[in-house]
């Protein structure tokens, strides 16, 4: 009997975090745990050697899991910002990302552009749903319990997934880059799609961070999320905020569905990939941590990689899980999150 | 926490919501009464795959899969508050441990139903304890429940040990029999099955409720610190009623592997299975008795439906011919349409309706 007092007072480390007190989407750079991150990821590299007895296979999967984990943390970031201050836990982010592949998809094969011409489409295009998505579906479940948006995200992404199962049918589909060969870094290949994918994904986090550090509109999303009771007091609408962030955080996903296009099998239910692995980088870098998604997207990226190689045969996505699971029960407020 | 679930008091005088933390007596006639309402519905049941065309006999036994299924879920996400989204975890585990004992050792499937329920059983308190012991809420802890489902998933399409992503075929029998569940196709003896595990499933929720451990249950759901104040062992509780909810959800696998003779990791463990267990209780009516079932007699029969329509649609709809996906798309928008209009679902408004007259 006594062991349920402590449940009873200790406050709930999972609940707090993110809505109540700040989501901390400008936290400051906590080195001592850069240090211990480093720290781990040496050892990691260290056993992944021993493991593969070959610098080679070691090198490359490094490579490949942070460029593919800038991505990843592009994703995530868009879903982080929904839960930092929606404080929704959005099912649908894998589904919208899939949006943004079918756009690609089309305009390629329709227009026969470049597919990163696709960004300017596909971004705006994805704003103005998810702000459509979040007026007309989501803010009539505002303030409601967490199941009810669970569950309508979870229809969305059914009803969008689907949607593009009638409208391009199940086969498999792909998008090639225009001069996509290998380039060779530190003994290890990467395509010119990864490290492009890598490159505008790191350059549009940067920007998204520029834009809740800089701007108005940044500045009124931080404090809604900090507070939303004091940001109306202070004259921010909040439903249009809420409007506004849930379109940026889909049009990250947009932004990160044009980008794998040419990495990826294009299906319908490829989005939901994507949506598993921002879960667990957005609980790894903290809900509602911008920059730590973004370093969350990266570890997930190399511990996907790893992962493989520590355990051959299994999928790269059980050691993501793994990890997952560790960090919910270990860390539930994520790498960064202070201890409570 | 959570409204879906949560009945207030002064508006439900319905002992399956209203808080109980003392051993209060209770209006019994209603407990008495659900059962005989599911006596009455069992009995009506019986003769239905007789007078029903034979082609839409495979539908209700869809549809008594779903409630079976449903029916497990709601004990746990309904009536205990938490939100499971890895059903498909104890639904795969039912499947797979009653068709691996089958193919390996010959054992009849229902020696495996009961097998599989245990292990399942088991692996819900195990998550359970950990999910608990380090206090996951909300979010956390349903995308902790979805983790072990995938989990299994992946472990289940990298093993040797059961056929790695092949799956297993139930291997046909020569001659028909009760003691292998497994008789001519199109027989009414599946329906039977599936109604008696359906109703005997149904029956254990009124009874678990009515019991102290569901009093406590419902207690722990409403206010988990007064009822671990009152002396109520919340720990024991919630374990106790995952693993019931895990049992239950089991036997639809079992009974699914018997009846299409197939499974494989994407079938039995796929996230789709965990919401093919949440979406009749949600559009039924979360934490009522009777809302999975009723979900389980609107979304059974839809993907029929939607086929014949896109076999043969309309003129208006031509362009729909030869796709797929349309009945997903139906209960998505039921889905979406139900949580914001009728939280309650479709048992608890018209419940909620009726008593207020």
């Amino acid at each position: 009997m006594t062991e349920q007092i402590p449940s009873a007072t200790a406050p709930t480390v999972a609940e707090g975090e993110g809505h109540t007190s700040s989501p901390r989407l400008w936290a400051r750079v906590p080195w001592t745990r850069v240090a211990i991150g480093v720290g781990f990821f040496v050892v990691a590299i260290a056993l992944a050697y021993l493991r593969a007895g070959n610098g080679d296979v070691v090198r490359q999967a490094v490579l490949t899991g942070i460029l593919i984990g800038g991505v990843y943390g592009l994703v995530a970031m868009g879903l982080t910002l929904i839960f930092g201050v929606l404080d929704i836990v959005n099912f649908a982010h894998g589904a919208f990302l899939a949006v943004a592949l079918y756009i690609t998809v089309t305009m390629v094969s329709r227009l026969g552009v470049n597919p990163l011409v696709a960004l300017f489409v596909a971004v705006p295009v994805m704003f103005l749903l998810g702000a459509g998505v979040q007026r007309f579906v989501l803010a009539g479940a505002m303030g409601k319990p967490l199941e009810n948006q669970l569950l309508i995200t979870l229809g969305l992404a059914l009803l969008i997934d689907n949607v593009l199962l009638m409208s391009f049918g199940p086969n498999p589909q792909s998008v090639k880059l225009p001069g996509d060969t290998g380039v060779q870094i530190f003994g290890a290949v990467a395509t010119v799609s990864r490290l492009l994918a890598f490159g505008v994904a790191i350059v549009l986090a940067a920007l998204l961070y520029v834009l809740l550090q800089r701007t108005r509109l940044g500045t009124a999303i931080r404090a809604v999320a900090a507070n939303e009771a004091g940001a109306q007091l202070v004259g921010i609408d909040t439903r249009r905020i809420y409007m506004a962030t849930f379109a940026i955080g889909t049009a990250c996903a947009g932004a990160a569905g044009v980008l794998v296009a040419p990495l990826v099998t294009i299906e319908p239910t490829t989005g939901e990939l994507f949506n598993i692995i921002a879960f667990v980088v957005v609980v790894l870098g903290g809900m509602g941590n911008v920059i730590g998604a973004l370093v969350g997207g990266l570890i997930i990226g190399l511990t996907e990689q790893l992962g493989a190689l520590y355990f051959p045969g299994q999928s790269p996505l059980l050691s993501v899980f793994v990890v997952f699971v560790l960090v919910l029960f270990l860390r539930p407020q994520g790498l960064f999150g202070k201890a409570s | 926490m959570n409204t879906v679930t949560d009945q207030s008091p002064d508006q439900s005088p319905d002992p399956s919501t209203a808080p109980a933390t003392e051993p209060a007596p209770l209006p019994r006639p209603i407990w008495g009464r659900h059962l005989l309402v599911l006596a009455v519905i069992a009995v009506v049941l019986v003769p239905l795959p007789l007078l029903l065309p034979p082609n839409t006999q495979a539908v209700a036994v869809r549809v008594l899969i779903f409630a079976l299924m449903a029916v497990g879920w709601n004990i746990m996400s309904g009536f205990g508050g938490m939100f499971s989204f890895g059903h498909a975890a104890y639904f795969g585990l039912g499947a797979y441990v009653s068709v691996w004992l089958l193919v390996n050792h010959g054992v009849s499937p229902w020696i495996g139903l009961l097998v599989g329920m245990l292990v399942a059983a088991a692996f819900a308190t195990l998550i359970g304890f950990l999910a608990l012991r380090y206090r996951l809420k909300g979010a956390y802890f349903a995308l902790s429940t979805f983790a072990f489902a995938e989990m299994l998933r992946l472990l289940a399409i990298n093993s040797d040990f059961v056929n790695r992503a092949v799956g297993y075929n139930v291997p046909l029998r020569p001659e028909f029999s009760l003691a292998f569940m497994q008789f001519a196709p199109g027989s009414p003896a599946y329906f039977w099955i599936a109604l008696g595990l359906t109703v005997a499933a149904i029956a254990v929720s009124i009874l678990f409720l009515r019991s102290r451990t569901g009093r406590f249950l419902v207690a722990v759901r409403d206010d988990e610190d007064a009822a671990a104040a009152v002396g109520v062992p919340v720990m024991r509780t919630k374990l106790v009623t995952m693993a019931l909810s895990a049992a239950v959800t089991s036997v639809a696998g079992t009974f699914y592997a018997q009846y299409y003779f197939f499974i494989d990791p994407d079938v039995a463990f796929g996230s789709s299975v965990s919401i093919q267990a949440i979406l009749p209780a949600v559009i039924g009516g979360v934490a009522t008795i009777w809302g999975p079932a009723i979900g389980a007699l609107v979304l059974g029969p839809l993907n029929d439906v939607t086929a014949t329509l896109l076999r043969n649609p309309p003129a208006a709809l031509s362009f729909l011919e030869g796709r797929a996906g349309l009945d997903v798309i139906v209960y998505a928008l039921l889905l979406i349409l139900i949580v914001l209009l009728l939280p309650q679902g479709i048992y608890g408004a018209l419940r909620d309706r009726w008593r207020r007259r």
